[in-house]
């Protein structure tokens, strides 16, 4: 799995933060998010799946790897 | 649209008539689609936006505008177009690119590592406020004891406004936000508070505060965006949206869980099920859903119907919010149920800034109140208790409790 934030199109709700820890933060400067892991361990699948279907932005996305 | 379906089209907005649920004409709209068909008190059509998909569809396209000057803007409310020009814009109402430009300075004050850093503060206001309850007489009102004091305190120390003045700004934000309120008096009740922080942004612009509206008025500064009316607007928006929400929250929720014991019980007996209780409770009142209004800005496919460019729009969150395909018996309050793609705070650019610090200060009054004061109990039956029906944020204007 990978994972991309676009940080143009993010309004720093915090609900990746909330949703999986361990793969987002928002920064100190502007509240905006930051991958703390582009390609995250496969224990945090769910939460970062979960961080998608809430960020509000739509500025979350993950790309599958393939097989 | 012919005269027959005049007759039958509901009306917006539609009044809250059980305490503890969406108003009940919710339901049947559903039953006419996830978007259908509404007229406004003075006639003008609406589109109601019942689902909760369709919801999180049309608040995050950016093809809907939440411009409250625009011509087609279904505001149920007669000042609506008053207040703005009164204030000016702000954030709640401003499109891309300006939308940014105003959010954008502010988000890294209520991020959620910043909010943490708040909790042992907050943990501290609400332990001295049910202290105080404690040592006062029995009954007593818990709006002002507690619901109303704790987030004003909050939002006061953050921004850098004296608590002291909340006699005024709580007074007047009660005027704004009630629809009894005749229209003249709405007016003069916002123009007290912009006077109040024209006053104290004057101040903050020669002192250099280091709280939350010094510090986004100092990064405007450095980024040659600072506008002293913006920053009047912003103060206003961020008192006012930082304490009536979370008060009526904070009143509702307590109603909630003292109406189901069972459920506190177990809040009280494993504490770490406070957060999930929280975003049910905020699920099940949804107490802001008549601020999520837009107009079409393109032509809109969904929910099997098209809203019009220039047509207007109320996304109904408590009906999205209590969606049967989303959330099994949504009339249920089940604090084990899992909440967190609840609307309440809204969706897409605007979803609520201060959301976070909502919810710390929910999960510390919530996760505190009850294990202080096991032998909680209303003092009056629910159905004699003073709900907010008129206002434009739900909510309760009084909460006898005893113990």
């Amino acid at each position: 799995m990978r994972v991309n934030a676009d940080r143009d199109v993010c309004i720093g709700s915090g609900q990746c933060v909330l949703s999986e820890p361990r793969v987002f933060d928002q920064s100190d400067e502007d509240g905006l998010v930051l991958l703390l892991a582009a390609d995250p361990p496969a224990d945090t699948a769910e939460g970062v799946r979960r961080a998608v279907t809430l960020c509000p932005s739509g500025a979350l996305s993950v790309e599958d790897d393939e097989g | 649209m012919t005269d027959v379906t005049e007759h039958t089209t509901p009306v917006y907005p539609m009044a809250r008539t059980c305490p503890m649920s969406p108003p009940l004409e919710y339901a049947k709209l559903r039953e006419r689609g996830p978007v259908s068909r509404a007229r406004l008190p003075d006639g003008r059509p609406v589109w109601l936006v019942t689902g909760h998909a369709e919801t999180r569809a049309v608040l995050a396209d950016p093809r809907v505008s939440s411009d409250r000057t625009a011509p087609g803007y279904p505001s149920p409310f007669v000042v609506t177009r008053e207040l703005v020009k009164q204030g000016g814009p702000s954030m709640v109402g401003q499109d891309p690119p300006e939308h940014g430009r105003t959010r954008r300075p502010t988000i890294t004050e209520f991020s959620v590592k910043r909010v943490r850093e708040l909790r042992p503060r907050i943990q501290e206001i609400v332990d001295e406020h049910i202290s105080a309850l404690l040592a006062g007489p029995r009954p007593a009102d818990l709006v002002p004891a507690l619901s109303l004091p704790v987030p004003s305190l909050v939002i006061c120390e953050l921004l850098g406004v004296p608590y002291a003045d909340r006699a005024l700004f709580q007074s007047r934000t009660a005027l704004m936000i009630s629809n009894s309120t005749p229209p003249e008096r709405r007016l003069a009740a916002s123009q007290e508070i912009l006077d109040y922080f024209d006053v104290l942004i004057t101040a903050k612009e020669t002192r250099g505060d280091d709280d939350v509206l010094g510090r986004v008025m100092a990064r405007h500064r450095a980024e040659g965006t600072y506008d002293h009316r913006a920053a009047v607007q912003l103060a206003r928006l961020l008192l006012i949206a930082g304490h009536e929400t979370t008060a009526n929250m904070i009143s509702l929720g307590t109603v909630a869980l003292l109406e189901h014991p069972e459920q506190r019980a177990e809040l009280v007996a494993d504490p770490e099920l406070v957060p999930q209780a929280v975003e049910e409770l905020l699920r099940f009142f949804t107490i802001a859903d008549t601020v999520t209004i837009r107009t079409a800005r393109a032509d809109i496919e969904i929910g099997g119907v098209t809203i019009r460019e220039g047509e207007g729009l109320v996304a109904l969150g408590a009906a999205a919010d209590h969606d049967p395909v989303v959330f099994a018996d949504p009339g249920t309050l089940d604090i084990h149920r899992d909440a967190r793609h609840h609307v309440a705070f809204g969706y897409g650019i605007h979803q609520c800034l201060g959301q976070n610090l909502a919810r710390a200060e929910l999960e510390i009054v919530f996760g505190t109140l009850f294990r202080r004061i096991p032998g909680l109990r209303l003092a009056a039956p629910v159905e004699e208790l003073a709900f907010k029906t008129d206002a434009v944020v739900y909510g309760m204007h009084a909460l006898p409790v005893t113990w």
